[in-house]
């Protein structure tokens, strides 16, 4: 194989991977965008808030350890053990699930039928909310994650390659291993939604809330079960994310690449948002290699961007939605 | 409650004491009365059609039954007890189930799984079960899929099982948001105009069908109807509104003859 042929390989499997992350997050925003027709900003806060709380119970961390402190002139910072790392995931997914149900208790339960816009506002609301209070509960240094997860380039894949095409592939461990679970999380989420009582009531309200009202479906324990989910989806992205580049703040902006995603993809597909994420992911890095380096490089940070502004202009409802038909 | 007595229809049906009883029902939209003091009631195994022109308050009727509308004032009394205000979804566990004027269908499902939807309220299995698909859950799944099949050949609409709603013609769809209420053997079936916009032919579809659905499971029925015709063959009792009130309630012939029925129609287009 020609040379450039193999760097562009090795870029294109290592842009799959990046996407992988991408379509993880724009997963959480479409499971709530079809369910509560809610487009939420803190999808992003809510993958940091995941993977700070993690670390926190992983490494024995004191909630709100500061405040504690001033108030009562203590110094406490740990209680002195470590919980294995399933376990910690478990406790995680608790608490995220218990957010589930203050959001719906504090906010959709009384926002119900207001516009959108209100809505989107409340999350904005909430993102900062969020930010604030996983700083005050975790504190706001950049934090190692680990969870066990293989990390490094990969020498097998390496040498192999190196063997068939005389140049070895470059590929981190850590997102192979992202994207094998992300393989899982989307195909379980799809197996649920198709052959459970649970899926089918969550596909019904997707469509038709009154509807799904009249054959028994609480739309209240629909949202809790939604956003639960979603904080599910936004604590895998946030393992994976701060696995690869510590746990800080830089982490709830991948949400922000969400959005070009979502354009591409459709705010209502599932399939757009996985399909979206992984050509983002490839798109940019393809880019960059093939025209960064003519503009002066640092595209990554605009590309996706003006892919989704070209998208717009031409397939509005995104890859896999319905076309939408003018009516005159 | 009303002490009914149970009778035989002539064509050998079984009418059994009330199940449903609206008592003094008011239900205004700030200052417009929807509904104005009405009372009725609809007795076990019974067809009960609601007639009366566009805009007399038979769909906000229906609407107060299932509990999308809360009455300012008035009682409902159902299977005996008096109900307290409740959500409609509460009320779909009670045993009630209907159909929409404009179909509310789960349009990007397909017609089986929308049937399955129906099943919602016979299906016990948590959902932690259902997420790792073990034990109960299964055997539920597998269970209602029977009565689901069930349902479609029934309703003759084996050849869509796998379509997506959306897709299908306007006369199929009512008749698998018809499935969908009955898949939920509701003790109490609300029609809100099942036969609004079709072709004779589907008309007369959908009648055999309501009364095999009476005949066959014994289900007790109110509808909401616009042909005449329709409604004088199908149900055993009428209540005719107008402008909100009850001008009228009784068999099909009572109120064919009823001097205020025949006014409210006069001059108003039957479609
Ligand atoms: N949700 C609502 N808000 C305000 N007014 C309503 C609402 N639903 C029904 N109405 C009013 O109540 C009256 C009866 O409507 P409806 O029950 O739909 O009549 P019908 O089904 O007999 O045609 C109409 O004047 C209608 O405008
Ligand atoms: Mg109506």
């Amino acid at each position: 194989m020609p040379e450039q042929l193999l760097f562009a390989t090795e870029v294109i499997l290592n842009g799959l991977m990046a996407g992988v992350l991408y379509a993880l997050v724009a997963l959480g925003f479409v499971l709530i965008f079809k369910a509560s027709g809610v487009f939420n900003y803190a999808q992003g806060v809510m993958a940091l808030f995941a993977a700070m709380t993690l670390v926190g119970i992983q490494t024995g961390q004191v909630p709100f350890a500061h405040l504690i402190n001033t108030i009562l002139g203590t110094e406490i910072h740990h209680f002195g053990w470590h919980v294995p790392a399933l376990l910690s995931i478990l406790l995680t997914l608790g608490v995220m699930i218990l957010f589930a149900i203050l959001v719906e208790r504090v906010l959709l339960k009384h926002l119900v039928n207001q516009e959108p816009i209100i809505l989107f506002m409340a999350t904005i609301g909430l993102a900062y909310f969020m930010e604030g209070f996983g700083d005050l509960m975790w504190g706001s240094d950049i934090k190692k994650l680990d969870v066990g997860l293989p990390q490094g380039i990969s020498e097998t894949i390496d040498t192999t390659t190196y063997e068939w095409f005389g140049y070895g592939f470059f590929i981190d461990r850590l997102d192979i291993a992202a994207t094998i679970v992300a393989v899982i999380l989307v195909i379980s989420l799809t197996l649920f939604s198709q052959y459970t009582k649970t899926g089918r009531a969550l596909r019904a309200v997707a469509d038709d809330h009154q509807a799904a009202l009249s054959v028994g479906i609480s739309l209240r324990r629909i949202w809790v079960i939604v956003w639960s989910i979603a904080g599910f989806v936004a604590l895998v992205a946030g393992i994976m994310w701060g696995a690869k580049s510590g746990v800080q703040f830089s982490l709830s902006l991948i949400a922000l690449k969400a959005l070009p995603v979502l354009m591409l993809g459709g705010f209502t597909s599932i399939p757009g948002a996985i399909v979206g994420g992984l050509i983002i992911g490839v798109g940019e890095k393809l880019f960059e290699f093939a025209i960064g380096p003519m503009v002066g490089g640092a595209t990554e940070n605009w590309f996706a961007y003006v892919l989704a502004l070209i998208f717009l202009v031409f397939r509005p409802q995104g890859l896999f939605g319905e076309k939408i038909i003018e009516r005159v | 409650m009303s002490a009914a007595e149970s009778y035989v229809t002539a064509d050998g049906r079984t009418i059994g004491a009330t199940v449903m009883e609206m008592r003094n029902i008011t239900l205004r939209f700030g200052g417009v009365v929807a509904i104005k003091d009405i009372s009725f009631d609809i007795r076990e195994g019974e067809i009960r059609a609601i007639i009366g022109p566009n805009g007399a308050g038979k769909s906000s009727m229906l609407n107060v039954i299932n509990g999308f509308y809360h009455p300012q004032e008035g009682e409902i009394w159902f299977k005996g007890e008096k109900r307290a205000p409740m959500r409609p979804h509460e009320i779909a566990h009670q045993g009630i189930a209907r159909t929409f004027q404009n179909i509310a269908l789960f349009k990007g499902m397909s017609t089986l799984d929308n049937i399955m939807t129906g099943r919602f309220t016979h299906m016990k299995s948590n959902l932690l079960m259902q997420a790792f698909w073990k034990g109960p859950a299964e055997r539920e799944e597998v269970e209602n899929r029977e009565i689901a099949e069930k349902i479609i050949d029934f309703l003759e609409i084996q050849h869509i099982r796998k379509t997506p709603v959306g897709r299908l013609p306007y006369g199929l769809q009512k008749r698998v948001e018809l499935g969908r209420a009955l898949a939920a053997e509701p003790r109490l079936l609300l029609l809100d105009e099942p036969m609004a916009g079709m072709n004779v032919e589907e008309k007369e579809d959908m009648s055999r069908f309501i009364l095999d659905v009476n005949d066959e499971f014994g289900t007790t029925i109110a509808l909401i109807e616009h042909d005449m015709g329709v409604v004088m063959d199908i149900s055993d009792r009428v209540v005719v509104m107008d402008y909100g009130r009850k001008i009228g309630d009784g068999t099909p012939d009572e109120v064919r003859n009823n001097q205020d029925v025949i006014d409210a129609y006069l001059g108003v287009p039957h479609d």
